[in-house]
């Protein structure tokens, strides 16, 4: 065995240890120790990818070296890897996006908790990730659960982000209820928790139709437990409050990261535990499609009558997250590549674009209302030049990252061929259209000038790790706008690995 | 028909995840909603426990040398139950806190009129 591939199991245990160490670190230690820890998993996943992509197959990893049931595994393939990889290189920037807001908005005594939970999160999410066994999921389903509310929970001085937290804990809840008596009622009939010893039982099941219903129902509690807690649109309500409420760094990671966990879990399970074709028999993609339909259009309709700042980008993640959920309601392995690159492309466009909007808060007093943030671009050059970037990455400009997934999404609702086409093609269109009606908007307002000058029109002096955050993501949307074709190949030979 | 009443372990969990689940949902009372909380996760395990047990088998610890297979239950399904439950606690426990948070701030254990009087508030 080689010692690579004990790096994913690593980074697990390394950043859950590290939410103990920071919990007795003071702030600053803390922050150290956490930027540390990112770091050293992003190269191990990193250096885990390229021994996948070298030795062209998955392998299992059996924790402690113990087979099934007593021992637990995790599976490493490409699209693990490539998630594992993101979601800690994102995370390392949004941290230092919003450094300082981190500093000043969580009581000084216990900046070292922040940083506790941001290990957590972490290890919950690469857990998501990699996961081979069902009722892991489900633990680490609820840690991601704490951990996230707990980083919304950041500014309890302000009353609406306590009630946004009440609002985002009850509905989580809801939905990990819901996941959990799936996976109770799975285990009965099948008596396995692997995701591969499951596939195998759920199969002959299907082969002789024998708990059809029970399995019908098992599907459709999936589908809504991960589908209320990763904000798919019937259930998003929860979701404009905790992202417009937290803290910068909280916000980033929330709508960029932790949403995707969710949404990678349940690829996982449509694909490696019950089966794709059987999801197809019985309609749930359908389901997930029309959700995604109804995302895409009715979010973006939310997001244009939005006077605030984050409150806009936080409907806006809701459209975005119905594109992904339209990829995986086709059903096709071209709609699940479209869909995996687009939770890659949203999770480096939108965190930049929540850092830009703590930066345009900084220059102007602190409100993110837009009426207050006239000429923002002007006083935080870089930060609108960001703002630019990601807006028209998320409008789907060519050169951008978001023009890639939305090809990506038409080409594979092309190949299906049926009502899906053409229905899926009109709400493409539309949303776009939708997406340059609000954020064309906010570009010009932030490149106004404003008719009184209250904040100065001078720029201000900048902190260092916005600098870096915004300019490495800036540099990651054009490299992913420029040369997708090896993420794609990278993701296409991720989906042949999951059987 | 029949099947709810040979299976009327998993009927009465099942009817216990939905009021739990509802009460959760639907009720304006903070405690109320935690304690619908606990009902639904509680449901769920007394679902696992009933389909763990083998009528008329112990529980699988080793006491008098017998080690057939045959005398004890299926002990994955009260492992399970034994981390949900750590899982429900360590919850609980965050939304007992939030609860002591928002009757601080605001005098009241109702979420709606919370969430008006929080709508009211500048930031």
């Amino acid at each position: 065995m080689a010692l690579v591939q004990n790096f994913p199991f690593l980074s697990i245990i390394l950043s859950l240890s590290g939410g103990v160490v920071c919990s007795v670190l003071k702030g600053k230690n803390a922050r150290n120790y956490c930027l540390f820890v990112l770091g050293v998993i992003l190269i191990f996943s990193l250096s885990t990818l390229g021994y996948v992509l070298r030795t062209g197959e998955a392998y299992n990893y059996m924790m402690g070296h113990f087979p099934a049931p007593w021992g637990n595994e995790i599976r490493v393939g490409v699209l693990e890897c490539l998630m594992a990889s993101v979601f800690s290189a994102v995370m390392m920037l949004s941290l230092l996006g919003g450094m300082h807001h981190i500093f000043e908005d969580c009581e000084k005594t216990k900046v070292n908790f922040y940083f506790t939970m941001v290990c957590l999160l972490t290890s919950s999410l690469l857990a998501l990730v990699y996961t081979n066994d069902l009722f892991t999921g489900y633990v680490f389903v609820e840690i991601n659960t704490i951990a996230s509310c707990a980083l919304v929970m950041v500014r309890y001085r302000s009353g609406k982000a306590l009630v946004a937290t009440t609002r985002y804990l009850i509905m989580s809840l809801l939905g990990s209820g819901l996941f959990l008596i799936g996976i109770t009622i799975l285990y009965d009939l099948t008596g396995h928790l692997l995701m591969q010893n499951i596939a195998q039982s759920v199969a002959m099941l299907f082969a002789t139709g024998t708990y059809a219903f029970p399995l019908a129902v098992i599907i459709c509690l999936f589908s809504m437990g991960l589908a209320i807690k990763s904000a798919c649109f019937p259930f998003h309500t929860w979701l404009p409050d905790a992202h417009g409420n937290a803290t910068v760094s909280s916000s980033a990671i929330l709508s960029g990261l932790v949403l995707k966990g969710y949404i990678f879990l349940l690829i996982k399970i449509f694909y490696r535990v019950i089966g794709m074709e059987f999801i197809f028999q019985d309609k749930a993609t359908n389901v997930l499609f029309v959700f995604g339909i109804l995302a895409m259009i009715l979010g973006s309709l939310k997001a244009m009558r939005e006077q605030d700042l984050k409150r806009m980008l936080a409907y806006s993640s809701v459209a975005q997250i119905g594109y992904v959920y339209l990829g995986i309601g086709l059903g096709t392995t071209a709609g699940l590549t479209a869909a995996c690159l687009q939770i890659i492309v949203h999770a480096i466009t939108k965190p930049m674009l929540f850092i830009t909007a703590g930066g345009f808060m900084d220059v102007s007093g602190g409100s993110k209302q837009f009426r207050d943030l006239q000429g923002a671009g002007y006083r935080d050059r870089l930060g609108g030049l960001a703002f630019v970037v990601g807006a028209l990455s998320m409008i789907g400009i060519p050169f951008f990252a978001g023009f890639v997934s939305k090809v990506l999404l038409t080409t594979a609702s092309i190949e299906y061929a049926s009502l899906k086409t053409i229905i899926a093609l009109a709400t493409l269109a539309i949303s776009t259209l939708l997406n340059a009606c609000y954020y064309i908007p906010a570009m010009l307002t932030l490149f106004t000038h404003p008719k009184e000058d209250r904040f100065g029109s001078k720029p201000i002096k900048l902190h260092r790790s916005y600098i870096v955050a915004l300019v490495v993501l800036i540099v990651f949307n054009f490299a992913v706008g420029i040369f997708s074709q090896p993420l794609t190949e990278a993701i296409q030979s991720g989906i042949a690995m999951f059987r | 028909m029949s099947h709810l009443i040979t299976n009327y372990y998993e009927t009465t969990a099942v009817i216990i995840f939905g009021i739990g689940f509802t009460t959760l949902l639907l009720n304006r009372n903070m405690i109320k909603k935690i304690i619908g909380f606990n009902f639904m996760d509680s449901s769920i395990y007394l679902f696992l426990a009933a389909k763990g047990y083998i009528f008329g088998r112990k529980a699988p610890i080793v006491v008098n040398g017998v080690q057939d297979m045959e005398a004890y239950i299926n002990p994955i399904p009260s492992g399970l139950v034994l981390t949900g439950i750590v899982v429900s606690v360590s919850v609980t426990a965050f939304l007992l806190a939030l609860t002591i948070r928002l009757y601080y701030r605001y005098h009241t254990l109702d979420i709606d009129r919370i969430i008006q009087m929080a709508k009211k508030e500048e930031d």
